[in-house]
């Protein structure tokens, strides 16, 4: 499985929905991940890759994440995985 | 209804090991909040809190003691030994058996548990102490201070998460206020400054790596401190008949759930909270002077703290004043209400409100005053105090210069 793929089985379990429901130009509300259900996606990501992503709850617009879509999910998480090798 | 003052209070905290140094510290808005120190503290993405520095237990308890009391019992025991002196209560015969111990705590023996999983888990021990269960329960505090103390009234702990201490204030009040008991020890303590107590918290990602910074629009998140805070409560014709030195009165309290999530917090709970403790007390809105904020400097709590005190208080918010002394002694978690009741009391008593540091630009959904970075001089006579928790339950409570 991609990269792209494993992050949106990630969220689509999340969010009760079948990965062929989650597009990445869906937004986190659109899906009705709420505040809890990010965290909680964030760190099924960091253990399915085994990364950290930079991440704060309080403030997630100010994060060094972008996590306005799915799809800026996805480029954030591949630059990790990038760096990390 | 008997009326209910507090005449004996204790703590032992970032700021300082006795009530006169917290105030101190509060007046002079330091800071108490630094680097963590314990065994695996690098593996922490967050390494900053309001640790007790300088409490060396070994010389204060007993090789038997140390066995039983985990560090929230020992800070408990050291604070409510500064309180029931300062009162100068003894308790015997009815008064003995009618005054009990009444405290909050959220995490009870946090690093008993986390020293002991550890010892089976990683170090791959197969026995433990006999000790660990009676050491790391959440009522054993109380407990031990009603051994010492010969409280034999009615006493138990209060777990409410970060509302703890002010649930346990609440019942202790109301034991009084209604004639059930003539004194109650009653505060609380926590004591979750270790690996797995850092770490856990950390998974909810709310935790600042820098500050803590109430209200400010560069807030960050909370930041966790701990320690203990425990306060004789009284009946007033008591106090006053065995002419004890009177701190404060309390006059009334109110709890609430508000039935919706299980960490973010709601307006509307929040602001019945309020409002129900100025209707108990009796007090009107424009009474009150000064709050001490649950403000834990997260964007959840300030914004919506924020909102509910706009709402119960109309116009007359933008004149209180609201601080929140997490900013120097970090989150006590379960006994946060208790070392923020001191704040109040220096409110009421010595008319010095304690500041909010840490404070960099005001954040336009927190604009009351919420006396940045330096203490300032008022006269207050009514004050309330603020607690709002994980789960959705507050408790706020109402004090009256006396």
């Amino acid at each position: 499985m991609s990269t792209r793929d494993k992050v949106i089985a990630i969220i689509a379990e999340q969010a009760v929905l079948d990965p062929s429901d989650v597009t990445e130009q869906s937004t986190l509300e659109d899906l009705g991940i709420d505040s809890l259900g990010l965290v909680e996606s964030i760190f099924a990501i960091e253990e399915e890759f085994d990364i950290s992503i930079p991440f704060n709850a309080n403030d997630p617009s100010e994060s060094d994440f972008d996590i306005s879509n799915v799809g800026a999910i996805i480029a954030g998480i591949e630059k990790l995985v990038a760096e990390q090798s | 209804m008997k009326r209910v003052v507090i005449t004996g209070a204790g703590t032992i905290n970032a700021l300082g090991h006795s009530v006169p140094e917290t105030f101190e510290a509060m007046r002079e808005g330091r800071c108490g909040i630094g680097q963590l120190e314990f065994r695996d503290v690098e593996r922490l993405a967050i390494q900053i809190g309001g640790q007790v520095r300088g409490f060396e237990a070994e010389g204060r308890f007993n090789r038997q003691q140390m066995t039983l009391y985990d560090r929230f019992t020992q800070f408990t025991l050291t604070a409510a030994e500064q309180a029931i002196a300062q009162a100068g209560l003894e308790f015997h015969g009815d008064m003995a058996a009618r005054s009990g111990v009444v405290l909050g705590t959220a995490g009870g023996g946090v690093s008993t548990w986390d020293d002991n999983y550890r010892s089976v888990y990683e170090d791959g021990k197969n026995r433990v102490h006999p000790f660990v269960v009676p050491k790391l329960m959440n009522n054993a505090a109380a407990s031990h201070v009603s051994m010492q103390y010969n409280l034999k009234g009615p006493s138990f702990t209060v777990s409410t998460a970060c509302a703890s201490s002010n649930h346990a204030m609440a019942q202790a009040f109301q034991m009084i206020r209604s004639g059930m008991a003539p004194a109650m020890v009653t505060g609380g303590s926590e004591s979750m400054l270790c690996f797995g107590g850092v770490k856990a918290w950390e998974g909810l990602r709310v935790m600042s790596k820098d500050a803590c910074r109430p209200f400010s629009l560069t807030r960050s998140g909370m930041v966790q401190g701990e320690g203990a805070g425990i306060f004789v409560f009284e009946d007033y014709e008591h106090a006053k008949k065995r002419g004890a030195e009177i701190l404060c009165e309390v006059i009334g309290y109110a709890m609430s759930s508000d039935a919706s999530d299980i960490v973010m917090p709601s307006k509307q709970g929040a602001a019945r909270a309020m409002s129900g403790a100025l209707a108990d007390a009796r007090i009107n809105a424009d009474e009150v002077g000064y709050i001490n904020a649950h403000g834990t400097g997260t964007a959840a709590n300030d914004k919506t703290e924020c909102a509910a005190v706009a709402d119960v208080f109309g116009p007359h918010a933008d004149r209180l004043m609201i601080s929140s002394t997490k900013s120097m002694h970090g989150h006590l978690i379960g006994g946060t209400g208790a070392v923020e009741l001191l704040a109040c009391i220096m409110a009421l008593r010595d008319g010095v409100i304690a500041p909010t540091i840490g404070y960099e630009e005001p954040d336009p959904e927190c604009a009351l005053d919420v006396v940045p970075n330096e203490a300032r001089d008022a006269d207050v006579s009514v004050v309330l105090s603020n607690a709002f928790a994980f789960g959705g339950l507050n408790a706020v409570l109402a004090l009256r210069k006396v």
